[in-house]
């Protein structure tokens, strides 16, 4: 009978009261995080607004860094960034969950009557400019390719880098995943030369990599690879191809200076878009971004700036 | 005067004995609360996809979601291949761990390897999605001769590699589990260790080396961000083993990369969900068969014992 | 008299040798990896790194969010997952018959265990999330991961429950305890090491999970710690994801970092877990 009233079993009591002790302290700690909030949020002067900023994984570092910029400016905005791609940005701003939604495209028709139909009203403005820059591997021997040679390799209709002058290698084709707006943009403006009822698709065995970098790393190390991205995304262990309009045409370079002269045909613009039209810190921030000063941050991240 | 007290303690610590039972059934069946709750859930957002879309679009071969194609058939057999691929390297590999761990180490050894592999099972997906997009598929590449190592092969040996602790641990403890004396036995008339660990041992732990493998096979299955990070993603129809070193893109990635950006209640969304409760349902299957296998294992071991 | 090595003893050797080499090719790899992460991640650790938050596009700084984000996570999936885990087994192992009934809730059980966790996430996505309205919220992630979690708890408490002897249970009850009062004093303490182990290796996995709280939780950046359950957060395992694959530039010795926290984080929690194991193992009195 004696294991009924073991003396070791008071080391599992103490077991459980230190179990006890650490979840009380940790409620405790909780429960003070919570009340803190609550004590700013009534006193109006030390009100801290949280801007939401959803979407685009093209911007999402240049929101980053505007985000940052900003707080610096204004202590009393914090701004919280998402990435998720154009499309996540635009269906929180349909269901009306966040306050400012980037997208590397223009918003589509039915998206803007799916918002309307949930109550919420967009409004664009354009942030920044971007180049989509054509990348290859530094080894690859291409300096050029036409619109029309590019969108061959894209939808499948090229498949060896020797059927374009190089070496004869397989095409791996690189793309970002179809919730990206660059993906979208590639598709109508490139494959499908920008024509509206031209119905060519990617090539099937694309590769979806889910962000830039995912594109970055295979480029950097396969040969046989081409991938598109925003100029903001190339550095100097990828090369970036010449393009030109159309065989005969001359071969641009992507840079804020052939995007701003529109020399440079697959250039685009960059979009926030806002539910109605923005007031008080939201239209603080906007206006901010819109300013020369935020403006030099883009140019900083390797994107273009709008030009007043 | 004294019986009165002890019957009022009595039913107030017979009400709290009630109520406490009464929390604890309900928490038990909660369980079944929970699955019944995801698979009505799953069903009722995935319905509507049987209606908006047609069924010859659903089971043809191209996925594209934002020109409204939406074949589900290659993530299907994106998920499949990748399973089969990851459940040949996991099945030799763990199995024969577990049987060098539990029959032919040391102690000293198995006391440092089992840890060891454990510590394979903790290791985050993400880590190792990352590690194979950075090291694995550049290798893959130059190795085979392949286009590109972002691929099945990369998927199915990373899942491989992050189904084999589960393989190991319960395969193990399942070697573990049998009897001493089924060994001795077999010793005493005269059978090598290698004899007896393939015709008695691992026969007699046969359930339980089974349900390792079915666990490990459906933590292939489920597993996301790696798939994610090394298989290109394609959805592609993968229409032979050839195709194991061809990108694909699983049920698993596409839920993960796409679910963000559909609008609440969308087709799109819709046709998630529906990929969703199929996963849900292959998972059910996997997890039933096991189950039913190691019923009647012990089943007719308890005819054979009794 | 020599010994000449019969076929079956060369099988065996053999057979031997391959599983030998098996195993070490399971085990070397494994190694490999950790001590790659180590040693690249390594220089990124200090002071900063651990308690700062992400400066210059998260390029530099530390990951404090990232680490408080996971460890409230780990704590709500505690609140809702252990007692209701506890509960769920105790009641399996001391009160249910053995019928039909039982039968379903065990099969419920692995089901649960079977679910892939991207499945979990777009079921959080969908009822915590938007139906019930709670957003994108810690609360909305932890309900998510411990409905994933149940399994692994329940499973682990209900076998050291059934590890203590029944001997225990009736002793206990023939001197006048109710059942309850036997399970809460007796056969609880006793297999209270069990238990903690189960727990600790479930909320393990739970923190190193990405796809359940890739739509119910988790953050980009954040500017500040979260106030209350129904703020967003960062995360470890997600904010791994977003610095290997998302920003441009990110310093190497960031993403091992990142990745070597997340594994100390882990396998701390399978550290303490096993020892708690082994301890209990030895110090048992049947």
């Amino acid at each position: 009978m004696d294991f009924l009233v073991p003396g070791h079993l008071s080391q599992y009591n103490l077991y459980v009261q230190n179990i006890k002790r650490l979840l009380v302290l940790t409620f405790i700690i909780l429960l003070a995080g919570c009340s803190g909030r609550g004590i700013s949020a009534q006193d109006p002067s030390h009100q801290i607004k949280i801007i939401e900023n959803k979407g685009s994984d093209t911007i999402v570092n240049l929101a980053l860094a505007w985000a940052e910029e900003y707080q610096v400016i204004d202590p009393t905005v914090q701004l919280s960034v998402t990435g998720g791609g154009s499309g996540t940005g635009i269906a929180a701003l349909i269901n009306g969950t966040v306050d400012l939604a980037n997208a590397s495209r223009r918003i589509k028709e039915e998206e803007r009557d799916a918002a309307l139909e949930n109550g919420s009203d967009p409004v664009e403005f354009v942030i920044a400019r971007d180049a989509i820059a054509i990348i290859v591997n530094l080894e690859n021997p291409i300096e050029h390719l036409t619109l029309q040679q590019i969108s061959a390799i894209y939808s499948g209709a090229i498949n060896n880098w020797k059927e374009v002058g190089g070496e004869d290698r397989p095409i791996v084709r690189l793309s970002r995943e179809t919730n990206s707006g660059t993906h979208v943009y590639f598709l109508e403006e490139v494959i499908r030369l920008g024509e509206k009822d031209n119905q060519t698709l990617f090539a099937q065995n694309t590769l979806l990599l889910p962000s830039s970098e995912g594109i970055g790393a295979e480029i950097r190390q396969n040969p046989n690879a081409i991938g598109y991205d925003g100029l903001g995304y190339v550095n100097d262990d990828m090369k970036v191809i010449g393009v030109a309009l159309a065989d005969g045409k001359p071969y641009i370079f992507p840079s804020a200076m052939t995007v701003n002269n529109d020399q440079y045909p697959i250039a685009r613009d960059l979009y926030m878009y806002t539910n109605g039209e923005p007031e008080g810190v939201i239209k603080e921030y906007l206006d901010w971004i819109l300013s020369s000063e935020a403006q030099e941050i883009v140019t900083e991240l390797g994107f273009v700036p709008i030009t007043k | 005067m004294k019986s009165k007290q002890i019957t009022r303690k009595e039913t107030v610590s017979s009400i709290r004995e009630f109520l406490i039972t009464a929390l604890i059934k309900a928490a038990g069946y909660s369980a079944i609360l929970f699955v019944g709750m995801i698979f009505l859930f799953l069903l009722l957002e995935s319905f509507p996809a049987l209606r908006e879309v047609e069924l010859s679009n659903l089971l043809s071969s191209r996925w594209y979601p934002i020109e409204d194609y939406y074949g589900v058939l290659p993530l299907i057999g994106g998920t499949l291949i990748i399973t089969i691929g990851a459940t040949l390297i996991a099945l030799p590999f763990g199995v024969g761990t577990a049987i060098y761990l539990s029959e032919i180490a040391p102690r000293w050894l198995r006391e440092t390897l089992k840890p060891l592999v454990e510590v394979l099972g903790g290791l985050p997906s993400v880590v190792l999605g990352f590690l194979g997009m950075l090291i694995l598929s550049p290798y893959l590449r130059i190795w085979l001769d392949i286009p590109t190592g972002l691929s099945a092969f990369a998927g199915a040996i990373l899942l491989g590699g992050i189904a084999i602790p589960t393989v190991v641990t319960v395969a193990e403890d399942a070697l573990d589990a049998v009897p001493k004396s089924y060994r001795d036995a077999s010793l005493a008339i005269g059978a090598t260790e290698w004899q007896t660990i393939w015709r008695v041992t691992l026969p007699a732990a046969r359930s339980g080396v089974l349900t390792a493998v079915m666990l490990g096979i459906g933590r292939a299955i489920g597993e996301t961000m790696t798939v994610m990070m090394v298989t290109g993603n394609a959805p592609i129809l993968p229409t032979g083993l050839k195709d194991l070193f061809s990108p694909v893109r699983t049920m698993t990635a596409t839920i993960a990369a796409e679910m963000g950006e559909v609008a609440n209640s969308s087709t799109h969304y819709h046709v998630l969900f529906l990929i969703g409760i199929i996963l849900f349902l292959i998972s059910l299957a996997v997890n039933v068969a096991a189950s039913a296998v190691v019923f009647r294992q012990k089943k007719s071991q308890e005819r054979i014992l009794s | 008299m020599t010994m000449k090595l019969s076929a079956r003893q060369h099988k065996q050797r053999l057979g031997f040798s391959l599983l030998t080499l098996m195993t070490f090719l399971t085990v070397i790899p494994i190694i490999g990896v950790v001590i790659y992460i180590v040693y690249l991640g390594f220089p990124a650790i200090n002071l900063e790194f651990l308690t700062g938050f992400p400066r210059e596009g998260m390029r530099e700084g530390g990951i404090l969010p990232a680490i408080i984000g996971t460890f409230y996570l780990t704590l709500g999936t505690a609140i809702f997952a252990v007692p209701l885990g506890i509960g769920s087994a105790i009641y399996l192992s001391e009160y249910a018959p053995d019928n039909r009934a039982t039968q379903l809730i065990r099969i419920a059980i692995i089901n649960l265990a079977g679910i892939p966790s991207v499945v979990y996430g777009l079921f959080g996505l969908g009822l915590f999330v938007l139906f019930l309205g709670f957003g994108t919220s810690i609360l909305a992630g932890s309900l998510t991961l411990s409905i994933m979690t149940l399994p692994v708890i329940i499973s682990t408490t209900e076998e050291a429950l059934r590890a203590v002897p029944q001997a225990f249970r009736t002793v206990s009850m023939s001197l006048g305890a109710t059942k309850w009062q036997t399970i809460r004093k007796i056969v609880l303490p006793q297999a209270l090491p069990g238990i903690l182990t189960g727990v600790i290796l479930g909320l393990e996995r739970a923190a190193g999970e990405t796809a359940p709280i890739l739509f119910t939780v988790a953050a980009f950046f954040l500017p500040s710690l979260p106030n209350s359950p129904l703020d967003a957060t960062m995360a470890l395992p997600y904010h791994l994801y977003v610095i290997s694959t998302q920003v441009p530039g990110m310093p190497i010795k960031i993403q091992y970092g990142t990745a070597l926290v997340l594994l100390v984080f882990v396998l701390s929690m399978n550290l303490i877990a096993t020892t708690i194991r082994s301890r209990a193992r030895a110090k048992r009195q049947w």
